[in-house]
Formats: C-alpha cells, structure tokens, sequence
C-alpha cells in the first residue's frame, strides 16, 4: 500500500525537534482488525498506519465506530480474543503483535500506559486509589511496599489530588469524577512509560474538569517525555494539545497531517464536514451549521469504492468503483484519501462551497421587540431541597442537597433561552420541577400565564400540551418495544383524538422532522441517533406545545449529527412559532441556539443576558472560567489562549460555601483586597443590572473580560 | 454502622415475631390434637381428652384460638415452649435436635458456599471450554433433581457401592451406628464422619449447583468490567487481573444470596433427614404434621424464623465487610 | 475483554439506519426464535416437553389400562408388553400411574408458573413504579413472605386442603413463591422509571397504570419469560416436594411425588416402581430448565454486558430522584 511506512518529519508542538533517524516509539503499519459477529464480519479497522516518536502528541478523531478506540485496543493487546489482527504493532522497535499475554504484561503499564474514558467504572471499587497506583508500581518494580507507598502519594500530588497523605486511602467512590480521572493518570504515568494512549480521557467529565485533565496531561507528558495518542470525538480538544491528527472514519484513516493543516486547510470532504458542523464558540455571527447527512455505513457490509461516498457532497462516479488510499495532499506531510483532493489542494473545488448552507427563516416573533412580547414561563425565586441519605444499605439523612436554591427566569415567546452549567449545578432539577408541574416547596412557576400552584388535576393535564419536552438521549427516550407510529400517537391517544386523526398527525409530524411516512411501522432500534432524536422531537411536537424544553438536546449524537438536528430545531421554532428552554452544559451549542442565556453554579443563576453579552463581555468569573475552559477548534487561537484554570471540584450542594457561593474557586476572590475578600465571605450576592440593560451578574465585583 | 445493623436487626426481629405467629395461628387453626386420643383404642373419655389437650394449650374445643395464641404468647415470654403430643418438653427436644441439625448442616454450608463460588469463578473464566460445560450440565440435572431424589439415588449408589467393595464405608441411615457410642473418642468420630457422608453430599450439591450459576453469572458480568481492562492495562496478567480485581468484586452479590439459603438449605434438611433418618428438626417437623402437634410445629416455626434472621444479619455484615461503597 | 463484536456492531450502526440502502428488518421474534433453535439443549428440551405433553394426555388413551384398574393377574409384575412400565403391589398399571402424575405436574408446573409470574409482575410493577407508600408496603409483604418458608406453610396448611380438589394446590403453590421474581421485577420497574421514555410519557399526561401495561412490563417480557419458565420448573418440584410426604395429592389420586416415596419404600427388589416416576420428573424438569437457559441465551444475549455503560459522548450523569444508589458521590444534576 502506499501509504505504509511513509514517516513524517516531525516538529513538536513545545519545539522539541525530533530527529528522523531514531526508532519511533511506537509505530503502527497495516493494522487491521476484524471481528465474527452474527452480522458478519465486522471490520473495525482497515488499515492504519502511523508513527510516533518521544515527545510528541498524535490525535486520532473520528465518529463512533470509526475504528479509533479498537486501535488502541490492539496496540495494547486487550482485544477479545475472537477479534483478528494482522499488520504489526512496533514499540521502540519490537513487535507486539506477535506476544503473548505474559509478555505483554511485562509491557503494558510499564513501557505503555493507558487512560480510559469512563473513570467511575475504570477503577475497581473494593480497593483504595493507593493499592491500585501501588499494584501498578510493584508489577513492574522491585520495590517496597512503603515506598511504593510513598511514590503513590508522590504521583497523587503531582496530578493535583489535594491532601494525598490522607487521599490515598480513599476508594474509587469517594473520588469525584475528575478526581478519578486524575487517579488514573497517576496510574498510567507510575512506571515513566514510553507511549500513553488516553481514550476520550474527558469525553465523561465537565468541561472546566476537562480543561484541568487536560493539564494535568501536559504535566504528565513533560514530566515522563512519553509520547501521547489521544483518541477523541471532539476536534477541539486536540487543536491545542496534538502535534499531528489523523482522522478516521469506517475503520481507515482518511487524512493525515499537522495539526495545522488538518484545521486550516482540511483536503477531504469529512474533515470538512466535521470543522462545518460544530457550532463554535469563537463565531462572531450566527450562521447556519452544515451537516453531514446520512450515517456512517455498516461495517459488517461496506459498500464498493470510498466509505463516505453516500453522504459526500463531491461525490463523483470514481467515488463509487475505487476506495481511495491516502496520497500526498498540499505539504508532504498532509494526506488524504479523497478522489477530489486534488481539486480542493489547487482550489478549483473552494473548501467552503463543498457543502451547502441550509437556510433556516427567521422567526416570525423575533420582528417585536423582546420586551413587547408576552412571557410563555416565569420561574420566581424557585427552591428545590433533597434530603441527602447516605449509605446503599442504611439509608440515612445526613443533610440536605440544595439542588435549586433560588432561581428568576423569564421566557418570552419566541426566543431560546439557554441554561447552562455544569453537572450539579441544578438544572436538571429546575427542569424537572417545570415538567411536573406542581407547586414548589418555595417560588413560584407560571406556565403561560398560570400559577402551577393553583392547578386542578384537569387543567394540569391540559397544560402539559402546551409545555413539552425533548430529552438528552434518544436511545433512552423512545420505547424500544413500540414502533415509532405508536410513540407519536401515544400523546394524542391519551388526549382522546380520534384514530383517522392520530393517523393523519403521525404523518404529518413524521414529515415535519424530515423523516418518511412509512416509517411508522419501524422501531427505534431501526433508526440512527440523529433519527432517533428527530422522533423524539416530533413526539413533542405532537400535541402543539407553546413552549419546548430542550435537555441536552445534542449532547448524545455524534458531532456530524448534531448539526443537522440543531438546525432542525430552528427551522421548527421559526415555523411554528416555538419558544425554547435549551438546557445544556456546551456553551459552543448555546452560542448558536440561544438568544438569552443563564449560567447555573451551584443551584443559582450567576449570569444571565442576551448572547452577545454573555459571549463577549462575560462578567461573572465563574463565566468567564466556563467560556475559557471551551477548547476551541482552531489550533493557533487555542495555544495563544490564556486558561482560566478553577482549581477543585463543585462543592457538594449540601455545604455551600457562606457568602459568595463560588468564592472558594473564584479566581478574582484571590486577587481582592481583604476588605473586598470579607464581603464575599460575608454577603451572598444576589443578580444586579451590569451596564447594558438585560444582562445581570451575582458578582459583588463583576467586570467584563473577554476570554474566547 | 452498629445503628444500622441494630435497626435491621429490629425490622428482622418483627418480622420474625410474625411470621412465628402465623405459624402459631394456622397450625392451631388447621391441626386437630384431639384425633390422636380418640384414634386410641379403647378411646380415652372426653374429659381425659380435656385434661390432656389443656395440658398442652391445645384444645380447641373449649378454648378460643385467641386465647390460645395469648397461653402460647405467655409462655414463650417466660422460656416456656409448651409440650408435645408425646408429653416430652418441646424446648428440651428442639434443643437436642437442634444439635443434630447443626452437625448435618454446618458442614454442608461450608461446602455448599465455597464450593458454589469456586466452581462459578472457574467456570466463567474457562467460559464454554470443557470444565464450563461439564459443571453448567451438572448444576442443570442436579437442578432437575428434587432433594429426595437424589438422596434415594445417594442411597441406592451406597447400597451397590458397599456391595461392590463388600465394605461398610457409606451409611446411609442414622447419625451414629451406636446412639451410646462414647462421645468425641476417635472411633466415634471416623463413625460419625461416615454416616456425614451422604446426607452432606444430598443437602450440599444442591447448594454448589445454586451458588455456582449464580457466581458464574455475576463474574461474568465482571469480565466485561472496565476495572478490569485497566488491571490488565496497567500490567496484571489476564488471570491475576480476573482472580484479584475480578473475582474479588464477583463475590459481593453471591454473599447476600446467603440469607436466601439458609431457607433452601432448611427445606433441603427436611428431605434429607427423613430419608437418612437423623432425628433433627426436619424430621420432627414432618412427624409433628402427622400428630397434629401445634407447639412443635410453631417450634420449628420459630427456629426457622430464626435462622432467616440470622442469615440475613451475617449477608449483610458480609456485605458491609466485603463492599467499601456501602461502609459508612 | 469488554469489547465484544456485537458492540461493536451496534456501535457502527448494524442495523443499517433507515435511508441508506436496502433495508432488511428482520423480527424481533425471528430473531429469536434463529437463536433459541440454534441452541441444541434447548431445543431438545422444548422437544421433550412437547412429547411429555402428547404421551401424557394421549398416552393414557393408547394404553389398555386406566390408573385405577387393578390387573388381578399381575401383582408387582416387572415391566412387560401388556404393562409397559410393571405394575404395583396392588396391580396398577405403572405407566397410566405415571402418566397420570405427569399431567398433574404438566398442569401445576404450566398453571402454576404463569400464575405466579404474573402475580410477582403485577406487584414488583406496582411497587417499583409508583414507589412510596405502595412500594413500602408491598415490599414489606415481600419480606414477610421470604421469611415464611413455602414448603414449611404449605405443609401446616396440608390438613385443611387435604379432600379438596388438588387443582387448590396452584393457587397455594404460587402464593408463596412469587416473591424473589417480585423483587426482581420491582428493581427493573424502578430502573425503568427513571428512564426517559417513561418520563416522557408522565410528562404527556399518560396515566400510571397504562404506563405499567403499555411500558415497563412490556419492556421486561423477556425477564418475564424466563422467570415464568423457571417458576414452572419451581412449581412442579413444590408439588412434588410436598406429595412426597403425603401433603399434597391425595390418595386415590396419584401424582409422581407420591408414586416416588412408594417406589423407595421397595428400594433395590421392585426399581420400576422408583425409576419410572423418577426418570419422569428428572427429565420434565431438565427439559423445563433447559428451556429456561435457551430462552435467556436468545432474548437476552447480552445479559452479560448489560450493565456495562453505554458510551456516550458528553454523557452527563442525571439523576431527578434524590435517592441515590452510590453511596457517597452526590450529583443532583
């Protein structure tokens, strides 16, 4: 093939040159990886080729199912044993391929570490973090138990575990999930290995934990010089962090290159896609996302000729007869696997026209001004206070959770507006007590113009038509057992219409989301994420709602899918005269959806506005901290980017901090006189107008500070 | 924690005070004592039947059900069990039987219990490779086999066994050979362990076939943990990362099936201890059905009760022993 | 290790989404029923139930003899042409003997396990899902029952059962072994509650019993399925217990438990008596299990890896109910 063994000359990101004559320390050619499945075989992977010297960071992106976390599976030699692997897997020049599972034990930990993505299921549970860093340690060393020990609570401090002396008697639950995360680094860099493959090592975790992970991976590879495969979904997260990426997708690399060419000058029409689909933080102007239509092809039954041809823009007739290797595209290290790649390189195919802007109309209600128009959901002063029971088996209350702790939100009709926090912050409780519709413990909900509190049964039930909502996963969200007819009819059913009416409904709606009549009669199993959620949509839609909640309504699909569905959902609230209540924790996403946004931290909203001034002239420091965490995807603006780092986690909701909830995290409360510093510990402050009208901050100190 | 259990203990305890009680009250309700004097021949006089049914709180002709339950109630307040149809106390011949239940049973947990989990472990790591197969076909048959079942076909194996080898190795009734047998000398020992032999094998197979298909469910479901992936990743060896990251979480969940047990192991005994007639409480409780005996039967009520009781305060210490995530 | 290729299949999209190409559904039920053929035992055992089933309700009518005949002629004869599997003490024919047992136990174990998952799903459903005060009080029945041990109750109860009709035997059978399958369901209940699609059901305005009929039992079929199967198997080994000491089936009725304890009482000189009954129970049950483990390998291929996490991208972890089963960690979003 041609694309084996070719190597690219190097320059790391922090400098470092890297001669072209040493081993690589790991080198990948002609892997390909097969599984028997009742489908057939699957190939996962289909020929991957890379090297990777000291030093140096290689990102591998790509959708689910692209083959990139069975990559590393094989490179470590933990793949079933029923998968079938042939090509060769070099570490400093030995072949791995070929081992046993004793003698890759001898390396795995040692010379090659890994991280994984889950860390609450990645650590096992009846052991401390310490025997589990100190097992790794005494695997591979002849060393005491004692300074294995020490060496342990070392590790610990080094990856920012606070107080280590004492944590490293803790179990995995007692770690938060960033914790976890850390723990697992430590583990990984315990024997100074060679390579580190780190797998979607903060797809599970916030994105302010994700920006400290990301950190504390940097240490990591500057303290052990090891070099660092980070497979991920999130083309952000390596724009800062990888020297080279390779993208992939159906089991096979389709681009190659420096991390610069691969964000400024992408040569095949599914990195394109990629970079157009992802709302981003650092857009100015709200523009419609292009999405990749389609879905990646089954790999059990790949079709004649390039894998992506059924959703390429570009395609041409070679497209569907040759599957195109990679070659030369622009610079000598950039590749791609594209017919058309030399038309893009020249310019006569112009990156931006391969795929089309869809065009989304304006809504209607946008045209009065926001003050004119009435409002569809006012929350006031809304509380929300769980018992905290502790123990699985003695359940028994040892405090209370202060999910909500007082919140004001106002939607008016036809605007979107953003809550966004990180988890725990209480959103989703604030949702939930929308849905249910009752009267709060405390506050007040007004849906449309009625008190939720002064609801009878009927007019409850009759109120939930006009309020509905789309849940985060649509895997989750839809029966499995119903066809998709039965799902859409399953709310007008239970309002009484008619059957010839249901019927007629669930076409309609079927329509509406771009899906076809006809599948009615399938199940939800049937249909991919994007098609799921577009249901799922329509399920909501059913009965005419005014206002729709939107939890996360993105978040489970694949960035290529996302776009689509987000543009979906402008369209229909253009159309149908929605309003929007677009919970989220990415603010890239509520950049593009939103026209007002609130920030949540700690059951409180700490920042709300419209979107520019959220965006722009952010003014609480939690803010300002959220904004900066997001890696945007654009490599240069990341690596000029100052960091806000937050050091911590979020406190518990059951001892919240006096004053100022967020002084203990806050980067301003540092710099403060101690006169200042006494009134955030003293006086808990509430929402107040900053300098333009609507935007609000509860920030004793409040100043805006660009920091996208 | 001492709370907790402390609290537990008191749910179970209720729990215990009533299902002894529904004991009480069907038995009394559904069982008629007199029939065994008006069965005698010649037929003792009614007032011979009184004074006799009065003796034991068992007439239900004159004496309401209530009444009765309150006597029985009293009685047990003050270490009074009441006494059998033969006359005999019934906490003395509980306390014996007792003994006799525990010496078939304890060996049999023990062996039950560790068996079951040695066998599921294995058998999930060896997934459908020959010792997997062999031990999935035997828990299936022995699962197919009702107690009594086995314990005849026990029987008829040691009738052909000692005939075959013409010794005396297996027995097959009794607990002792000689009930005056001199206690704890060596010969009585050897003797004793032959007579355990086959009722062990009867009550414990049952046990190893439950807890192994359980075991070998739960660990694997363990082998497909991430945990596990990571032991492996960091350098411990298939088996070692299976036998101690593994294994050693897989067994957390089988420890609570132990309260379960001690139910399945009681109604296992029952069938055992009739057909190789050891004299425990299984086997008086079958007799005392037979005789309409009220206050040995809410005797064995009460000792079963118990039992579930205490095994569900030991899964649960084991539990807390075992699973850092439920310490508080 | 916790890759497996059907993963990763679901994770490509084997189901080949609806848009691209031709779209080939196959049934759940096929599908299904594909594996639980492919499963050797299992089929054998369905086989051999279905046979069980032809020669204990016809077999009766091909053989000369009805149970209560009495061959004045043969006396414990060993078995012969004209008495396929001997004859008793008294001259019964063995075969319509057990013929005759193994429709009763064909009838209590089929009767009797549905009945009992049935009730188990109707109180785990109710308990789980609408939680509070019904699950504290339906769990607490549920405690009360496994502390009654059922063949203990049973047997007290036998005296009062004893001339009625042995068909009472089901009712009694399943009211005290519904419990663990209660629980079992009564914890996927709860799970199921807290998924979305039930929420999002709530939140139409879909009220909680059509919620129970239309989602979560349906969603638990195939749970379902195999408990009620093995509770068959459970059932028939109750009676059986019990008609062995005499509490259940009464004489003149004969049921394979009782045939049983008469065939040892002449354990090593007349073995028709104990084989035949015998081998009919051992190979009814092991076919029944058989079935059990080939229908959870065809409807539940993955209950292995059920519980491993889905893998999602940006998965925030939720949870609206403030119970939390992890012990410490508190995240309310």
């Amino acid at each position: 093939m041609s694309q084996s063994s070719e190597s690219f000359p190097l320059q790391s990101q922090n400098g470092r040159a890297v001669s072209l004559n040493d081993t690589p320390a790991l080198e990948v050619a002609d892997l390909e990886i097969s599984f028997p499945s009742e489908a057939g075989v699957v190939s996962a992977v289909r020929g991957v080729n890379y090297q990777l010297r000291r030093g140096e960071v290689l990102g591998i992106v790509g959708e689910s199912g692209s083959g990139k976390s069975v990559t590393a599976m094989a490179v470590l030699g933990l793949l079933p044993e029923t998968a079938q692997v042939t090509g060769s897997v070099r570490l400093g020049g030995r072949e791995l391929l070929n081992l046993g599972d004793k003698e890759m034990s001898k390396i795995r930990g040692r010379e090659l570490a890994m991280v994984f993505q889950d860390p609450l299921s990645a650590l096992t549970p009846v052991f401390t973090i310490g025997s589990q860093i100190i097992e790794a340690l005494q695997v591979h060393q002849d060393i005491s138990k004692a300074d294995a020990r020490k060496r342990a609570v070392e590790l610990l401090d080094l990856v920012g575990i606070p107080d280590p002396q004492r944590r490293v008697d803790n179990f995995p639950h007692e770690f938060s999930g960033g914790m976890r995360q850390r723990a697992m680094i430590a583990q990984a860099i315990a024997n100074d290995p060679a390579v580190i493959i780190a797998d979607e090592p903060t797809t599970a975790l916030d994105v302010t934990i994700q920006a400290q992970i990301l950190d504390v991976l940097k240490t990591a590879k500057d303290v052990t010089g090891a070099a660092i495969v980070m497979i991920t979904h999130d083309l952000g997260v390596v724009a800062g962090f990888a020297d080279r990426v390779m993208v992939m997708y159906a089991g096979r690399p389709v681009e190659t290159g420096v991390v610069e060419d691969i964000y400024y000058e992408p040569r095949m029409p599914y990195t394109i896609g990629l970079l157009g689909s992802i709302p981003r933080l650092d857009d100015t102007e709200r523009k419609a996302l292009t999405p990749i239509d389609g879905n990646p092809p089954n790999l059990s039954a790949l079709p004649v000729g390039c894998p992506f041809q059924a959703r390429c823009p570009i395609v041409v007739d070679v497209c569907r007869q040759v599957e195109p290797v990679l070659e030369r595209a622009g610079s000598d290290v950039h590749h791609s696997a594209c017919h058309r790649a030399g038309e893009l390189v020249t310019g006569s195919l112009p990156v931006d026209e391969v795929y089309p802007v869809p065009e989304i109309p304006e809504a209607r209600a946008a045209r009065i001004p926001r003050d004119q128009r009435p409002a569809v959901l006012e929350i006031t002063n809304l509380h929300k206070h769980f018992p905290l029971t502790r123990g699985a088996l003695a359940k028994r209350k040892v405090g209370e959770v202060r999910a909500v702790d007082g919140i004001d939100l106002e939607i008016r009709a036809g605007e979107t507006v953003g809550l966004v926090g990180e988890s725990g912050c209480g959103k989703t409780t604030t949702l939930m007590q929308l849905l249910e519709l009752v009267s709060p413990e405390q506050g007040k909900i007004v849906v449309l113009g009625k008190d939720t509190a002064n609801l009878h049964q009927n007019e409850r039930r009759e109120l939930r038509r006009d309020l509905q909502v789309v849940f985060q996963d649509p895997m989750a969200s839809l029966d499995p057992r119903m066809p998709v007819g039965a799902i859409l009819a399953e709310p007008l059913r239970s309002f009484g219409r008619k059957k010839a009416e249901v019927f007629a409904r669930v076409t309609e709606l079927l329509k509406l989301v771009g899906l076809e009549p006809e599948h009615a009669n399938r199940f939800p199993a049937e249909f991919s994420g994007g098609q799921r959620q577009r249901i799922g949509i329509a399920r909501a839609l059913a009965l005419e709602p005014k206002v729709v909640i939107l939890d996360e309504p993105v978040s489970a699909l694949d960035v290529s899918i996302q776009a689509g569905v987000l543009n979906l959902l402008e369209e229909l609230k253009a159309k149908l005269d929605l309003s929007y209540l677009f919970v989220a924790h990415d603010l890239s996403v509520v950049r593009h959806t939103s026209d007002r946004v609130a920030v949540m931290y700690l059951g409180r909203i700490v920042e709300v506005g419209d979107v520019a001034q959220i965006f722009d002239a952010p003014s609480h420091p939690y803010t300002q901290a959220l904004l900066s965490a997001i890696p945007v995807p654009d490599p240069r603006k990341e690596r000029e980017r100052a960091r806000i780092l937050l050091e911590g986690d979020l406190p518990s909701p059951t001892n919240i901090p006096s004053g100022c909830r967020f002084r203990n995290r806050c980067p301003k409360f540092q710099t403060l006189a101690e006169g200042d510093q006494a009134r955030c510990i003293g006086e808990d402050p509430s929402l107040h107008g900053l300098d333009e009208p609507g935007h609000e901050a509860a920030c004793h100190f409040a100043g805006a500070l660009s920091v996208v | 924690m001492a709370a907790y259990l402390l609290r537990r203990m008191i749910n179970y305890l209720f729990l215990v005070i009533i299902a002894a009680s529904v004991t009480y009250l069907l038995a009394a309700w559904i069982f008629h004592p007199e029939n065994n004097w008006l069965a005698r021949h010649p037929q003792p006089s009614w007032s011979v039947i009184h004074a006799e049914l009065k003796a034991r709180n068992e007439d239900e002709t004159l004496t309401p059900i209530w009444t009765r339950y309150a006597n029985w109630v009293n009685g047990l307040l003050h270490g009074n069990m009441g006494i059998e149809i033969g006359g005999n106390s019934v906490a003395q011949d509980m306390g014996r039987r007792i003994g006799v239940s525990t010496r078939l049973l304890a060996l049999s947990t023990v062996i039950g219990s560790i068996g079951g989990v040695v066998v599921g472990v294995w058998g999930a790591v060896r997934q459908y490779k020959l010792f997997d197969r062999v031990s999935t076909g035997a828990s299936l048959l022995i699962f197919a086999m009702p107690v009594f079942t086995l314990a005849i076909l026990l029987q008829m194996f040691a009738t052909w066994f000692n005939n075959a080898t013409g010794t005396h190795f297996l027995y097959y009734v009794n607990e002792v050979s000689n009930p005056n047998q001199p206690f704890w000398t060596w010969s009585d020992l050897v003797d004793r362990f032959e007579h355990l032999i086959l009722p062990t094998l009867s009550v414990s197979l049952g046990s190893v076939a439950y807890f192994s298909r359980y075991q070998r469910a739960t660990m694997l479901d363990i082998m497909g943990s991430d945990f596990l992936r990571t032991a492996r990743a960091k350098g411990l060896t298939k088996n070692r990362a299976i036998f101690k990251h593994g294994a050693r979480t897989a067994i957390i969940p089988v420890a609570t099936l132990l309260s379960y047990n001690a139910v399945l192991l009681f109604t296992g005994a029952v069938f055992t201890e009739v057909i190789f007639t050891w004299h425990g409480m299984g086997e008086w409780f079958i007799s005392s059905i037979g005789q309409n005996d009220v206050n040995s039967v809410a005797a064995v009520g009460i000792f079963t009760s118990i039992l579930v009781l205490v095994a569900g305060l030991i899964s649960e210490v084991i539990t807390v022993t075992l699973d850092p995530r439920v310490r508080v | 290790m916790s890759l497996n290729a059907n993963a990763l299949v679901d994770e490509a999209g084997s189901t080949d989404p609806i848009g691209d190409g031709p779209q080939v559904s196959t049934g759940r039920g096929r599908l299904v029923l594909k594996r639980f053929l492919r499963n050797r035992a299992a089929t054998i055992g369905l086989v051999i139930v279905v046979l069980m089933f032809l020669s204990a309700f016809v077999g009766p009518d091909i053989d000369q003899w009805k149970y209560t005949d009495i061959d004045f002629e043969n006396f414990q004869t060993p078995p012969s042409g004209a008495h396929w599997f001997g004859t008793t003490q008294t001259g019964q024919d063995m075969f319509a003997l057990c013929m005759r047992g193994l429709q009763k136990s064909l009838i209590i174990g089929l009767v009797g396990g549905v009945l009992t998952t049935a009730f188990a799903a109707l109180v785990g459903a109710c308990a789980g899902y609408y939680g509070r005060w019904a699950d504290r009080i339906l769990s607490w029945f549920i405690d009360l029952f496994l502390v009654l041990p059922s063949f203990l109750m049973l047997s007290i109860l036998s005296p009062w059962f004893r001339g009625k009709t042995w068909m009472i035997l089901i009712p009694l059978l399943a009211a005290f072994a519904w419990m663990i399958t209660a629980r079992i369901v009564r914890a996927q209940a709860m799970s199921l509650k807290n998924r979305e699609f039930v929420s999002a059901a709530r939140f139409m305005g879909v009220p909680g019993w059509r919620i129970i009929l239309r989602h979560i039992l349906p969603n638990i079929a195939s749970l379902l399925i195999i408990d009620a199967v093995l509770n068959v198997a459970a059932t028939i080994l109750g009676e059986v217990n019990l008609s062995f000491f005499g509490f259940g089936v009464q004489a003149p009725d004969v049921s394979l438990g009782t045939l049983i304890d008469t065939g040892q009482q002449d354990i090593g000189s007349y073995q028709w008596l104990l084989v035949f009954p015998m081998a009919c129970l051992v190979v009814l049950l092991l076919a029944v299990n058989m079935i059990g483990d080939g229908l959870r390998d065809a409807l539940d291929p993955n209950a292995q890896g059920a519980k491993s996490k889905v893998r999602r991208p940006k998965a925030e972890r939720r949870d609206s109910t403030p119970v939390l089963t992890e012990p410490v960690t508190v995240e309310v979003d």
